[in-house]
């Protein structure tokens, strides 16, 4: 068992966001807090009109247009939060040495929108592959968005995305946190991104799965847990934090958000696609056994919730019977606002918890009006914010292919 | 077209591709890349707009008379006939 007290604590000193409702941290958690969506009805190619959330961020605030135009989506994004949160951490950013610093970004997938728009231009063209740009395969590498922010950046350092589905944007916290422990790097770039709104084959996927989300108010149309609920709301987004060991933070004074003293991953090894009650709490003990603490001290869950109708249930049941003893734990989850930005959710949903530390709210559920009968676990946050302290927040992501994600942040 | 045409084109192209770049006082017979920040990728992408918007071919062997906004004018105008 990895006990985390004989490993270098590791902090997170800055956030970098794009939200489809908010461009930064504040914004984002002002939005959560109100209850206000990011969702909006987007043009998908050959399929109409769907919900989805797009982000409104600055793509030129520190990227060139050259570089927009070579790079993709998921690279302007990490570009974007990674300069965040760079700022934001104060790193004295001239002073750093850049063959110190990693950037592991987490990825539902990546190469999709390239290929697709790629597969569209050639039609327009008679299928002749002349017209297939130079510029496929290094959009299409999987190393692209973390990539595109080394460059934007000058950092020397290793860089690579981690591929695991949804669970991703925990993933990439957790490989950060590793190589810090590691020695291997002094400072990270960590989390996950996603541009998953511009494939019409993620849309086209999921509804025929009958797991994508609609409703005629697109604010309405992400509802986990709720009765009603109809699946999925597919979302583009990004959150890039800054890890760094906590020595190096108290060294240089650095604001700390919180202390990552928990976490694990492992695997269902039962379906592609259906979750895995049993899993989900073995990965949620370990994660809680990793910081030496009981399910009695987590004072939030964040919940994966996607609205889907098995993910939801499956995973209230792990929660319910793991914290049915808990007197103070309480449950949320964020896509109803945002919708699932896939490889950036873990990230993302747990950045804009952070704020609970210092702030002492806990953000609601914003769209269960009806609670599915499966789901009624104690805790839940639904009818607005809830004020009170905040001592350890668990994260819980979970993706296709059966993997589990679970992080523990302590308030410092 | 006339050569003044045939510039403009190459001009409105490049402008696509560096669109950071001031372009307003390119010289004609400097090499490009010593005027802008333009790498192999970019020229690449000239050879595509040529392909795409104009359905000129240049083959790799004719790449460095594509150098100059000067021999790229040379180069084209046969080509460019409307």
């Amino acid at each position: 068992m990895n006990n985390i007290n004989n490993r270098s604590r590791v902090v997170i000193t800055g956030v970098g966001i794009a939200s489809p409702n908010g461009n930064n941290l504040p914004e984002f958690r002002n939005a959560i807090l109100n209850g206000i969506s990011g969702i909006e009805l987007k043009e998908i190619r050959y399929m109409g009109k769907w919900p989805a959330g797009i982000c409104k961020f600055d793509e030129y605030k520190y990227q060139s247009k050259k570089a927009r135009r070579r790079g993709t989506r998921a690279g302007a994004i990490s570009i974007y939060c990674a300069n965040e949160a760079i700022v934001d951490s104060k790193l004295p950013w001239a002073a750093v040495d850049k063959s110190r610093l990693g950037v592991y970004l987490g990825i539902t997938e990546h190469g999709n929108v390239e290929t697709e728009n790629e597969i569209f231009e050639l039609h327009q063209n008679n299928l002749n592959v002349d017209f297939w740009s130079h510029h496929h395969n290094p959009r299409t590498v999987a190393n692209n968005p973390a990539g595109e922010v080394t460059l934007n950046l000058g950092i020397t350092g290793p860089h690579y995305t981690l591929g695991a589905a949804c669970a991703a944007g925990n993933v990439g916290l957790i490989n950060a946190c590793q190589m810090l422990q590691l020695g291997e790097i002094d400072f990270a770039l960590a989390g996950g991104v996603s541009e998953s709104t511009n494939t019409f084959g993620i849309f086209a996927a999921f509804k025929a799965q009958g797991a994508l989300a609609f409703h005629e108010m697109p604010s309405l149309a992400s509802r986990p847990l709720d009765i009603t609920r109809n699946g999925i709301v597919i979302s583009e987004g990004g959150a890039i934090l800054t890890l760094e060991r906590l020595e190096d933070a108290i060294k240089r004074n650095a604001k700390i958000y919180g202390e990552i003293v928990g976490y694990h991953i492992n695997s269902d090894s039962t379906d592609f696609v259906l979750p895995n009650a049993q899993r989900q709490m073995d990965c949620i003990m370990k994660a809680i056994s990793m910081a030496k603490i009981s399910v009695n001290d987590i004072d939030i869950i964040s919940l994966h919730a996607t609205g889907t109708e098995s993910g939801d249930i499956i995973e209230c049941e792990a929660v319910g019977t793991l914290f049915n003893t808990s007197n103070k734990v309480n449950i949320n989850g964020m896509k109803d606002l945002i919708g699932h930005t896939m490889g950036a959710s873990g990230a993302l949903e747990l950045a804009g918890n952070l704020p609970s530390f210092t702030d002492g709210l806990v953000h609601p559920f914003t769209n269960i009006k009806e609670l599915e009968q499966k789901c009624i676990i104690k805790g839940l946050v639904i009818n607005g914010p809830i004020k009170r302290e905040v001592n350890y927040i668990l994260n819980n992501s979970f993706g296709m292919l059966g993997i589990n994600s679970t992080l523990i942040v302590k308030k410092y | 077209m006339t050569q003044e045409e045939v510039r403009q084109v190459v001009v409105d192209i490049i402008a696509d591709i560096a669109p950071d770049e001031d372009l307003k006082n390119l010289k004609d017979d400097i090499a490009l890349r010593e005027q802008l920040e333009l790498d192999s990728m970019d020229f690449l992408d000239i050879v595509m707009e040529l392909r795409k918007k104009y359905k000129i071919e240049v083959p790799p062997e004719d790449y460095p008379k594509l150098a100059t906004l000067g021999s790229c004018v040379q180069y084209l105008s046969p080509k460019l006939v409307n």
